[in-house]
């Protein structure tokens, strides 16, 4: 396969993913801000939102103040923010547009939908719409180009890549949402433990449609650990680090199988899978969860980067 | 004036046999169906992704090209002789381009002046003594022909770099084939599918000596801003090759690689969709980003072979094409089946006289031009563009050239009111490969949508039909 046809298909699952993120962050803030506040003074809690998405700075140069409306437009109209859903949903389309012929119609039809909706959401009065048809909309696109990806596309390297992509991106994004606690536990750590403290971590499993699997896996009280552990290394959570990690090494595996050779990316996303497999909560609390994330993320940075060297530039070895 | 013109289904108040079977097809679909079917093939359209940019227009970069439900029809008589004609034609040009660029002995024979083909833009110095690969220099050959009466055919250009639109050709029939299956139940059409399958041969058979095994053959596109990007992947995807980009291949040693998951591949048959100006920046222009560095020293060393060769413009320049019929007196000793449009070449003195004294019935053309830009039709166009025109021709003769305005013939085309005649031309597709001269049942019809006008082109608002040639 051409590497740049792999490099295509790889950011195409990657964008996906993130236009995803984007839209859950956006239901994070929004169910937080309906939160009475506690604190003295005014403070935005769409702050720990962009700062999650590390576009806080543009934001601010942009638009000045934190207020919703705007944190909308950044977060989802915003083509001058590339990680805006609209800027996601455009580029997985204009990847899948250039290889075309290496995905099946329903993967296509599944982007240039979203694409064509995306443009009369645009078209749309915004007080017509509100935060969670927005989110609702983008997860179920997603959920659209993921059906075709899983269903229809022939089983062979391309498919990989674009599983490869969503997975690391949902490692990546996974970690970062979770980051959003710690950023806005940040002014005082005496929160911790108070109905505030419950009713953020209830919203994040909210946000990332867990609310319901929690009750099932754990039962009882909504606790840090347990949020933690089901969205760390509970094998069972489909967006947990530990299920996305384990995606990766596989898809990564079987593209060593198929090239016949193995890869140095290979060997990081199984070395960081076996790390989280043997790991127990008590040593992401002992690490400090904020501590652990950061480094995950790099870790998986560093996955990607590998990634890119060994098959997407498709230079001589 | 409209009874003048060849209706190619009604004939005075008779219907020709190709189109019996279409006048009960077409009196039974009532408006809302037809409506009905017509917003159908447009979503199938952009379902699928067919679209074209018009180059400088702005506008929707996703346009479509308006798709006309009402078939062509020619008989299988009528497609024999044009086949003939066209294969002729297509081997000629292919005899005129191995000439030119060895002994050309055309010129010496004094069939065609010098100046022309030594002189033309198009003429490729770099290629000068080199043979391609089974001496085919042009192997999609697009001829785009016009009707004006039952039997006259009339050839307007040749193009032998890169003819665009099959496949508007190959969707159109499966669009129609989707819509109204009854219709092909109960007409017997020829298949136009093997197209692909063909062009995969025909560059296959062209593969440098040097290739011993199962040749890699990749489509090298301009990339995806191109206009014709959709027909690039759709070829790539039918016939299972890569479609590449110049990023994509880079020349180390005596061949040309391309950059794959698993490390370089050995590229040896390269289908180029992009201008001899852009292949290779260090042999033609130094700033193009699109083509391969190096990649002329692999093709003149025979480390890959290019379809269609550079050089090959010059047989399809619109000076040149004056002499095709000389051509295939030349090479093949035959009389052309298919006639050339009587053209005045504004070069020659007494030529460029007549065609100032006649503006007003005459159709100016560039000669490098194309795309229905930069021409002047003169029956329909005022007074101060003739003078504009006839400016610009007194200044530089010699880049214009002038034909007869053609009684273009037309074909039934639905329209807001209904039915009614507009003017069609063709393009048929003629592949050029080592041993064999192939050309499908069928082609691309353009159509005039605009009442009365001659201009079938795209950019200017043509549409396009599917092209039916019936079994025997």
């Amino acid at each position: 396969m051409l590497s740049r046809t792999a490099d295509n298909l790889y950011w195409m699952g990657r964008y996906m993913e993130r236009a995803e993120t984007m839209a859950r962050l956006i239901n994070v803030g929004a169910r937080m801000n309906l939160m009475p506040d506690t604190v003295d003074g005014y403070r935005s809690e769409w702050v720990p939102i962009l700062q999650a998405t590390e576009t806080y700075s543009a934001f601010e140069k942009k638009y000045g103040e934190a207020v919703e409306r705007n944190v909308v437009s950044h977060l989802f109209f915003d083509k001058d923010n590339p990680s805006s859903v609209a800027s996601c949903i455009g580029a997985a389309r204009e990847n899948a547009r250039i290889v075309r012929t290496a995905i099946s119609s329903s993967v296509w039809d599944a982007l240039n939908g979203a694409f064509q909706d995306l443009k009369d959401l645009e078209r749309t009065p915004r007080s017509e719409i509100s935060i969670s048809q927005l989110t609702e909309w983008t997860a179920r696109q997603n959920a659209l180009f993921e059906g075709g990806v899983q269903t229809s596309l022939l089983r062979n390297d391309g498919y990989d890549f674009v599983n490869l992509g969503f997975h690391l991106e949902r490692a990546d994004n996974t970690a970062r949402i979770l980051d959003v606690k710690y950023y806005v536990l940040l002014p005082d750590a005496g929160y911790v433990g108070s109905g505030l403290d419950n009713y953020q971590w209830q919203t994040l499993l909210r946000a990332m449609q867990m609310h319901r699997a929690f009750h099932w896996a754990y039962g009882g009280e909504i606790t840090p650990t347990k949020v933690v552990d089901l969205l760390i290394l509970n094998a069972a959570c489909p967006r947990s680090l530990l299920t996305a990690m384990q995606g990766a090494t596989n898809h990564l595996d079987r593209l060593a199988r198929h090239y016949g050779t193995t890869s140095e990316a290979q060997s990081e996303a199984r070395s960081l899978f076996a790390d989280l497999s043997e790991m127990r909560i008590t040593d992401v609390f002992d690490h400090g969860v904020h501590e652990f994330l950061t480094r995950f993320k790099s870790q998986v940075a560093s996955i990607g980067a590998a990634v890119n060297r060994v098959y997407l530039t498709g230079v001589p070895a | 004036m409209a009874a003048t013109y060849f209706n190619e289904m009604y004939d005075g108040g008779l219907i020709r046999p190709p189109y019996a079977r279409l006048e009960d097809w077409q009196k039974n679909m009532p408006d809302e169906l037809r409506n009905l079917k017509q917003a159908e093939a447009e979503s199938l359209f952009r379902r699928i992704g067919i679209t074209f940019a018009v180059y400088g227009e702005g506008g929707d970069p996703d346009r479509l090209i308006p798709f006309d439900m009402f078939p062509r029809v020619f008989t299988s008589l009528e497609w024999q002789r044009l086949s003939r004609g066209v294969k002729q034609r297509a081997r000629a040009l292919n005899a005129f381009l191995c000439d030119v660029y060895d002994r050309g002995e055309i010129v010496r024979a004094g069939r065609i002046p010098a100046r022309l083909v030594y002189e033309n833009e198009a003429f490729e110095k770099s290629v000068v003594g080199f043979r391609p690969p089974k001496s085919v220099y042009s192997h999609i050959v697009g001829i785009d022909l016009v009707r004006t009466g039952p039997d006259d055919f009339f050839v307007l250009e040749d193009n032998c770099r890169t003819p665009s639109g099959v496949s508007y050709m190959l969707e159109n029939r499966e669009i129609m084939m989707r819509m109204f299956p009854a219709l092909f139940r109960e007409n017997r059409i020829a298949p136009v599918e093997s197209y692909p399958e063909l062009l995969r041969q025909t560059l296959a058979s062209v593969a440098p000596e040097k290739c011993r095994d199962e040749p890699t053959i990749v489509i090298l596109t301009p990339g995806h801003y191109n206009s014709a990007y959709y027909e690039h992947s759709f070829l790539a995807d039918l016939m299972g090759v890569e479609l590449v980009e110049g990023q994509d291949l880079y020349v180390d040693g005596d061949y040309c690689w391309m950059r794959t998951t698993e490390g370089p591949r050995r590229v040896d048959v390269i289908y180029r969709r992009l201008d001899d100006s852009f292949l290779d920046p260090l042999c033609f222009r130094p700033d193009s980003m699109l083509g391969v560095p190096g990649l002329m020293n692999v093709y003149r060393s025979g480390g890959v072979a290019i379809a269609s060769a550079p050089g090959a413009g010059v047989a399809d320049d619109k000076a040149i094409y004056t002499f095709v019929p000389e051509m295939i007196r030349f090479y093949l000793g035959e009389e052309p089946i298919l006639n050339n449009v009587p053209t005045w070449q504004c070069a020659k003195k007494d030529e460029c006289k007549y065609v100032l004294e006649n503006l007003k019935d005459l159709v100016v053309k560039e000669v490098h031009g194309s795309g229905g830009y930069g021409m002047l039709i003169g029956p329909r166009s005022t007074k101060s563009e003739q003078e504009l025109f006839a400016a610009k021709i007194r200044e530089n003769p010699s880049n214009y050239i002038a034909q007869p305005t053609l009684a273009l013939s037309t074909c039934p085309t639905f329209v807001d009111e209904g039915i009614a005649p507009r003017h069609v031309d063709l393009r048929p597709y003629c592949l050029v490969g080592g041993d064999q001269c192939e050309l499908v049942p069928g082609g691309l019809t353009r159509v005039a949508l605009t009442e009365g006008s001659l201009v079938v082109n795209s950019s200017q608002g043509g549409g396009v039909k599917d092209t039916w040639v019936l079994a025997d």
